[in-house]
């Protein structure tokens, strides 16, 4: 059978035999970067189509039905019009820094794509502090984003940039410690092992009550992290016009368009390896017939499929909840989400010592 | 005891918002709830309710008559002064004079599709039709004359 481990590994044969090893290392990264870049405008599309689909279902519309069989190639048209579209610099802009902002939202959408595990044995970087290194690269959106809401010089922008900013900060936290819960409970810091610590059971599962609670504040807080409503105050349409991307046009408002899209992605990948096994089957302790059944179902459709999950979770509270106001934003982390959490951890820890968990 | 109280505020909070996320993905899963409708390809199958008022129409019967004995009671009850009656007198066979309706001008781009007319109407000669395409390249094609060519008002209506 097919799958993506097989044909990196035939890839990778093929190229080591013509060519020398260092001239394979580079012919294998120009893959990968192009994978990635492959993927990225693929995620787009669908993304979009999807947010659409959601939306409009939730608020008893047919949503985009016009282009393409069923409208499914409506994202593709608006890709088309951004992409011909101007791209203006407002005059006042500063200039550098107003056209750089997009690329480093990319640059760092992309760079958090290195260590996600996207099937067994399918990964672009194994290291052993992948959870970290996601953290702390995750953070550096909020530089891009401030960075666009200053070099705009326009008042919107800045308001947006600076909220952004507050946001980010202090949602960092719990999703920090709601995800340090889980690396308590694997005992790694190395996202294929705390995949292969699912493998009789997922966290989610296994870690009772505690890990359920951690996986709500997860999602909470990544949502509040990306800028998504009920936290998109960094946007706020109805107050800051469109934030910290009111001057952008074109192909520049598209790339954080993408950005916004490919950040959710990669944090549902994320929280689907942490709390729901990642590309690991769904398992139950020593079933070993059941097990081997979902076995299978290839690992990256398993993958995909969660991630796809969580995603519409945080579409669905998007078009659910309203949106809160600066002063409820800041509350609901410093008073509810982070005591909770710091509670919730030293249960977890507890559970860790004694061995509660499956 | 303040942590009971928090715990209680936590709790209700999340209660509320699973009860926006339920309605919500009701309506995600019940496709029949969907009002949109898919106006020029569905022309032929709108369906309106009864209370939709479009434009105000007289009624003819098959030998052209109308009930309209030109009394303007909707002419005096348009609020828009939208109703204009020009009336002119018939010869009847004994040879008397009979006041009768010239031309029922109505002014659609003055209507407000308020309904007082037809109230005020005391032989029902008028009423809403559920018509709703009036663009027109011509502001003047808006003025329309109600009763039709030679029509006559019918007997026994006064």
């Amino acid at each position: 059978m097919w799958s993506f481990s097989k044909i990196s590994k035939l890839i990778d044969s093929w190229l080591s035999v013509n060519f020398s090893s260092t001239w394979t290392m580079v012919i294998e990264m120009v893959i990968a970067g192009i994978a990635v870049i492959t993927l990225f405008a693929l995620l787009g599309l669908v993304l979009v189509l999807m947010e659409r689909r959601v939306a409009a279902w939730i608020q008893i519309r047919l949503g985009p039905n016009r282009v393409g069989p069923g409208g499914m190639l409506q994202s593709l048209a608006d890709t088309l019009k951004l992409l011909v579209k101007e791209g203006m610099t407002p005059d006042g802009a500063d200039k550098f820094l107003f056209n750089l902002a997009p690329f480093i939202a990319m640059i760092v959408a992309m760079l958090l794509m290195a260590p996600i595990a996207f099937a067994s044995n399918f990964q672009l970087w194994d290291l052993n502090i992948g959870v970290l290194y996601v953290t702390a690269i995750s953070s550096l959106m909020v530089i891009s984003i401030l960075m666009a809401g200053w070099a705009s010089n326009n008042k919107y922008s800045l308001m947006g940039a600076m909220r952004s900013g507050a946001q980010i900060v202090s949602y960092e936290l719990s999703a920090g410690l709601s995800i340090m819960s889980i690396v308590v409970l694997s005992g790694s810091l190395n996202l294929n092992e705390i995949i292969q610590s699912q493998a009789d059971g997922w966290w989610l599962f296994k870690g009772h009550i505690p890990v359920v609670i951690a996986f709500i504040i997860f999602i909470i807080a990544v949502t509040a992290e990306t800028n998504r409503a009920p936290f998109d105050l960094a946007e706020a349409e109805s107050e800051l016009t469109a934030g910290f991307h009111t001057e952008y046009s074109g192909m520049k408002f598209a790339l954080f368009f993408l950005a916004e899209y490919i950040n959710v992605f990669i944090v549902c990948a994320i929280g689907a390896t942490l709390f729901l096994g990642g590309w690991m089957p769904f398992h139950i302790g020593h079933w070993q017939a059941f097990n081997h059944v979902m076995d299978f179902i290839p690992s990256s459709i398993w993958f995909f499929g969660k991630t796809f999950f969580l995603i519409f979770l945080i579409m669905w509270f998007r078009w659910t909840f309203p949106r809160l106001r600066i002063d409820q934003l800041l509350d609901l982390e410093w008073k509810y989400l982070l005591p909770i959490s710091m509670f919730n951890i030293l249960l977890i820890t507890l559970m860790a010592i004694l061995g509660w968990h499956f | 005891m303040f942590i009971l109280k928090y715990i209680k505020e936590v709790y209700s909070g999340l209660k509320s918002l699973a009860v926006g996320l339920r309605r919500t993905l009701y309506y995600f899963s019940h496709h029949k709830e969907i009002i949109t409708q898919q106006y020029p390809d569905n022309r032929d199958t709108l369906v309106f309710p009864d209370r939709f008022k479009g434009e105000v129409v007289m009624l003819h019967d098959d030998n052209n008559e109308h009930a309209c004995t030109g009394c303007t009671a909707c002419e005096l009850a348009c609020p828009n002064a939208t109703i204009k009656i020009i009336t002119k007198f018939d010869i009847t066979p004994e040879g008397k004079k009979k006041k009768a309706i010239d031309k029922f001008v109505y002014h659609l781009e003055l209507c407000t599709m308020c309904n007082l007319c037809v109230v005020a109407c005391p032989t029902d000669a008028i009423k809403m039709a559920q018509t709703f395409e009036h663009s027109v390249y011509n502001r003047a094609e808006l003025t329309k004359v109600l009763n039709k060519p030679t029509s006559k008002i019918r007997e026994g209506v006064e």
